[in-house]
């Protein structure tokens, strides 16, 4: 009756909340495409930055500029996390109750709720990079092979890595009453150091040596620059991504238990 | 045995406090103050299985918090605690797979989608194939008279067909013990009448234990033939309903309508004031005290009709209630 073989068993539920959360990220048909524009916010930087590049003293072509940006436009989709908005809501209303009565691990229904969304959004972020090639041929450029793949298993990390730090903050949801409180700080050096604003090559570089070894360009500029061609250390990079995933992780799972003594299912 | 084991079990609540207006605000800002709220005071009872209990007490008088310790979700200050042979704040999967809980307020469903698509995480979540699910969906479905609801929005529903989803949903691992929440909150008397059906129905075709709180004694007098009542965080009663209500029997029921209308503080020195409408007043009177206090009544008021009868059950849990005590 218990299914007993603990692969096809995990593989079971893993495609089910996925094809589960994937039917209901379609239910929100016309908030998605509202999704991916409120992200095209390095469309707009991309035409501020290709204007001053023409002084031509960053080093980086207007060209350059413009393929950057697109690049972050498509990794900052695939990263986009709110697990501690979620989070925070099961905790105020008592909802993580129903949660923990399950033998399966609360975090997995939010992790498999974000992955499913990147592929009900995949879709429509094509269509617009399919739109702004059609407007600016002259920005189409063809990645190699091999840093497309890169770029795929840098984005996924990348992912992770957003998603773990988040979830990590919002375990503080168990202690203060707002902990998207800290997501909202954490976010400002989000916005600066990870590439979003500007790619991290144009940085004074005493700030650039500093910058690659926190976690926050390995989320937009580190996977944009492989994709266009920009000069990285794939080796360093990887393994920072990794220290910081793990370092995060443990501490995770650390509050995460504390956090549970404390739990007091409000209002349920 | 026991498949419920409870001993002195406590749970105390730090609450901060903050006193009103500005000046509290702005100390409540600065130095957080915390009183510690006794929610549960060392409650012992054990249940066998099979058994069907129901949990009854005033508003926040501790039977959530207690229910909420038996099923592992919030960690118990003190005490000792064993269901079905585990220790429920470590949520092992064994005990998981052997528990469920039921809130009539809150919902697990996805609201968006079809109950059916909920119903198949779970499934995958507890590792039932797909033959023992369909298996299970169509039985627990018939039972609840629900087949044809399961495919539509959840949104769609109405609160005593969402209410039925939640139990199948609840249910489906076929969990052994059944602690429910308030399982009838808010539903009209048909799809309460249908509930409680479904849960004897339950209890009787797979001898699953239930503990329940309801505030509908009709939930209680269907399906309990134990009660526990607590109040204040204390258990002051453990027993069969029965034997409950023959404990407040030397109680009456007294109604008078008079020929005036009288004040609630006047009204209050004759006896327990249950309720106060217009020219009627309700009291319980113990029994020892109906001779003086009818005497009184008439000597002192300007009746113009009174009865003496049995109080409803309602109204002995009632006093239960409000006095704390037993007899």
């Amino acid at each position: 009756m218990i299914m007993k073989r603990p692969i096809q068993n995990a593989l079971r539920k893993a495609g089910t909340l996925l094809t589960v959360y994937y039917a209901y990220m379609l239910e929100y048909r016309a908030e998605l495409l509202l999704w991916v524009l409120s992200g095209s916010l390095p469309f707009i930087l991309m035409g501020v930055w290709g204007q001053a590049a023409q002084g031509g003293r960053f080093g980086l072509s207007s060209l350059d500029f413009i393929r950057y940006f697109l690049a972050a436009f498509l990794a900052r989709q695939f990263t986009v996390v709110w697990v501690i908005w979620e989070f925070e809501r099961e905790i105020v209303e008592g909802k993580l109750s129903f949660r923990l009565l399950q033998p399966l691990d609360p975090g997995w229904h939010h992790f498999a709720s974000h992955v499913a969304e990147r592929f009900a959004r995949l879709p429509f972020a094509i269509a617009l990079i399919a739109l702004f090639f059609l407007l600016f041929p002259q920005a189409v450029w063809l990645p190699s092979l091999s840093s497309i793949l890169l770029c795929i298993l840098v984005v996924m990390l990348a992912f992770v890595l957003r998603f773990v730090t988040q979830y990590t903050f919002a375990m503080f949801a168990f202690w203060v009453e707002r902990a998207n409180a800290i997501e909202s700080f954490w976010f400002l050096f989000y916005l600066f150091l990870s590439g979003l604003i500007a790619p991290v090559q144009i940085f004074p570089p005493a700030l650039q040596k500093i910058v690659m070894w926190t976690p926050f360009p390995y989320m937009i500029d580190f996977p944009a620059s492989i994709l266009v061609g920009l000069p990285v250390n794939v080796g360093q990079g990887l393994g920072i991504m990794v220290g910081w995933i793990i370092l995060f992780f443990g501490l995770n799972r650390y509050l995460w238990r504390r956090g549970l003594k404390r739990y007091s299912g409000m209002g349920a | 045995m026991p498949i419920i084991n409870v001993e002195n079990l406590s749970k105390v609540y730090p609450v901060a406090v903050k006193e009103p207006g500005l000046k509290g605000t702005l100390t409540h800002f600065f130095k957080r103050t915390y009183t510690a709220i006794a929610a549960v005071k060392s409650v012992s009872f054990a249940i066998e299985p099979g058994e069907v209990v129901g949990f009854l007490g005033a508003n926040g008088a501790g039977k959530t918090t207690t229910l909420k310790m038996l099923t592992g979700l919030i960690h118990p200050s003190a005490g000792q605690l064993d269901v079905a042979g585990y220790n429920p704040f470590r949520r092992e999967t064994g005990f998981l797979r052997k528990i469920t809980l039921v809130m009539g307020q809150k919902q697990q469903l996805i609201w968006d989608l079809p109950a059916l698509d909920s119903l198949r995480i779970n499934a995958a979540v507890y590792g039932i194939s797909d033959q023992v699910f369909r298996q299970r969906v169509s039985e627990l479905s018939e039972m609840l008279t629900l087949s044809d609801k399961l495919t539509q929005p959840v949104r769609k529903l109405s609160l005593g067909e969402r209410m039925k989803a939640e139990l199948l949903a609840a249910l489906l691992h076929q969990p052994q013990v059944l602690f429910l929440d308030e399982p009838t909150l808010g539903l009209d008397v048909n799809a309460q009448v249908s509930v409680r059906e479904f849960l004897k129905d339950y209890n009787e075709r797979y001898g699953a234990t239930v503990l329940l709180t309801s505030h509908y004694m009709a939930d209680i007098t269907a399906l309990c033939q134990r009660v526990l009542v607590i109040y204040e965080g204390q258990m002051i009663y453990d027993g069969s309903l029965d034997g409950l209500l023959e404990t407040f029997a030397p109680c009456r029921a007294v109604t008078v309508e008079l020929a005036e209308v009288k004040t609630t503080a006047a009204l209050q020195t004759y006896g327990d004031l249950s309720e106060v409408s217009g020219r009627v007043a309700h009291f319980i009177v113990p029994q020892e005290k109906l001779t003086h206090t009818l005497s009184r009544i008439l000597a002192e008021l300007d009746v113009v009709d009174l009865t003496v009868a049995e109080p409803p059950i309602e109204e002995i849990i009632g006093q239960i209630f409000r006095s704390g005590a037993v007899g």
